[in-house]
């Protein structure tokens, strides 16, 4: 399997382009963090609190959410027609391109 | 029960080990504790024991708690219940560790939020992410009006008596306590973001039964934006598809779910890196001597924030405790399959 190329713009609107191996099972969130970019994933990756929220920037077309990613999303602060929570995005070779962005952070 | 010692001006636990969080870590202390005879006393912010996995995730699966192919967050919480109660751990629930304070005799008072004090030689803090406090919306001067017409948490009914009141979300809470206020308030909003509701089935046609009858008012595709008012709030601002229009209202509920912070932890003098307490992995042990930190509380090389991990570092810690409280005693190792469990009377 192929690498790609994932683009994660942070808060201060810095661009990390970082070249991602699609046959590790990784998730949105879990890439962020492995690249020590701000995104603290508290609840582990089961879609319970929002701080892995992103904007999806590209026309990809991802997996649909589950009621779960819509319910924590429902609770989320800043939420856009393209929010998604990272932790519920894996990682596929579809996903080649693919441009998100940080989400603000919340008290 | 801990023991309990009436002292001339107010009453305090005393115990061997204060248990900091009542998650499964937590929990699991009280039983390596007391098969070396030490007493637990476990305090925590909510108001039933098993942390995240009773108050999050208690439906969720854990598959990699050893000897356990499959078992739910909330079953293995029951689990430690029964297998720690004949160790009759005492619980402080629903109150926050706030302060620590060395007594005089080297022991450590650890006082909550309403006051109830503790005192032990160990404190032991499992407090995993933190505790979980409401999630206060991004409106620029909310805390301001904290206390004075903005409430993250119900806890006084009756002072929504013949009051206008604004509750913001769209989950079981905000669809619940608008249904329950509409009985007691004069009038009642409710604001979501979007046009449906995720609540349970029931909740979402009470509602919107409410709504027909004329006793809740229902802002969909609504957000509150901001808040005014003169030392007390008087109105919130509600973005609209259309606009933004102005509410009057004596209160305003948002109810967005639990987040954890790391709160009054961060402020006990402990060596803390990213929001999680150092500690030595010998025994778990933080700069402070007698406090330990373990779970997902704590922090050093190679650390996994695992439950099964988390018991592995109770159990060594308990160890260093003993020795601690117990300098001339030395402690051998026994089997429970040879000693069985012996609880406390």
């Amino acid at each position: 399997m192929a690498d790609i190329n994932i683009t994660i713009v942070d808060r201060e609107d810095v661009a990390h382009e970082i070249v991602v191996p699609t046959d590790m099972g990784l998730n949105l969130m879990e890439l962020c963090k492995a690249n020590e970019l701000p995104v603290e994933g508290t609840c582990g990756g089961m879609a319970l609190c929002s701080t892995c929220h992103v904007y999806v920037q590209t026309e990809h077309t991802l997996n649909e959410m589950t009621d779960d990613e819509e319910d924590m999303l429902d609770q989320a602060f800043f939420v856009e027609d393209n929010s998604r929570l990272g932790c519920q995005i894996p990682i596929e070779e579809s996903l080649d391109g693919l441009v998100v962005k940080l989400a603000p952070t919340s008290n | 029960m801990a023991n309990v010692n009436y002292f001339t001006k107010s009453f305090m636990i005393e115990t061997d080990i204060i248990i900091i969080g009542a998650g499964p870590c937590g929990l699991f202390t009280v039983f390596e504790a007391g098969l070396i005879k030490l007493r637990c006393h476990l305090i925590d912010t909510l108001p039933i024991p098993g942390g995240q996995c009773a108050e999050i995730y208690p439906k969720k699966p854990i598959y990699d708690i050893p000897g356990y192919p499959e078992v739910l967050a909330g079953e293995l919480i029951d689990n430690l219940m029964k297998q720690i109660e004949p160790f009759k751990p005492g619980f402080t629930l629903g109150e926050r560790a706030e302060n620590i304070i060395k007594e005089e005799d080297g022991r450590f008072c650890v006082i909550t939020n309403l006051g109830t004090k503790h005192v032990a030689p160990i404190i032991c803090i499992a407090g995993g992410l933190g505790c979980f406090e409401p999630r206060k919306p991004p409106i620029e001067n909310i805390t301001s009006f904290e206390q004075r017409g903005v409430e993250y948490i119900i806890k006084d009914p009756a002072i929504y008596k013949d009051k206008k009141v604004v509750v913001a979300g769209g989950g079981d809470s905000a669809l619940d306590w608008s249904i329950f206020l509409t009985d007691i308030a004069k009038e009642v909003s409710l604001v979501h973001r979007r046009t449906e509701f995720r609540g349970a089935l029931d909740s979402v046609e009470k509602v919107n039964k409410l709504h027909v009858e004329g006793k809740i008012q229902l802002l969909t595709e609504s957000e509150v934006i901001g808040l005014n008012g003169n030392g007390k709030l008087q109105s919130v601002l509600i973005k609209q598809k259309d606009g933004n229009i102005t509410k009057d209202t004596d209160h305003f509920i948002p109810l967005f779910g639990l987040s954890p912070k790391l709160g009054p932890i961060a402020e006990w003098g402990l060596n803390i890196d990213k929001n999680a307490i150092e500690v030595d992995t010998f025994d778990y042990s933080t700069n402070v001597p007698g406090i330990y930190a373990i779970g997902d509380v704590n922090t050093y090389p190679g650390k996994l924030k695992l439950i099964l991990c988390g018991f592995h570092e109770a159990t060594l810690m308990v160890q260093s405790a003993y020795k601690r409280i117990n300098p001339d005693k030395k402690l051998t190792l026994k089997y429970t399959t040879v000693n069985g469990v012996n609880g406390f009377d």
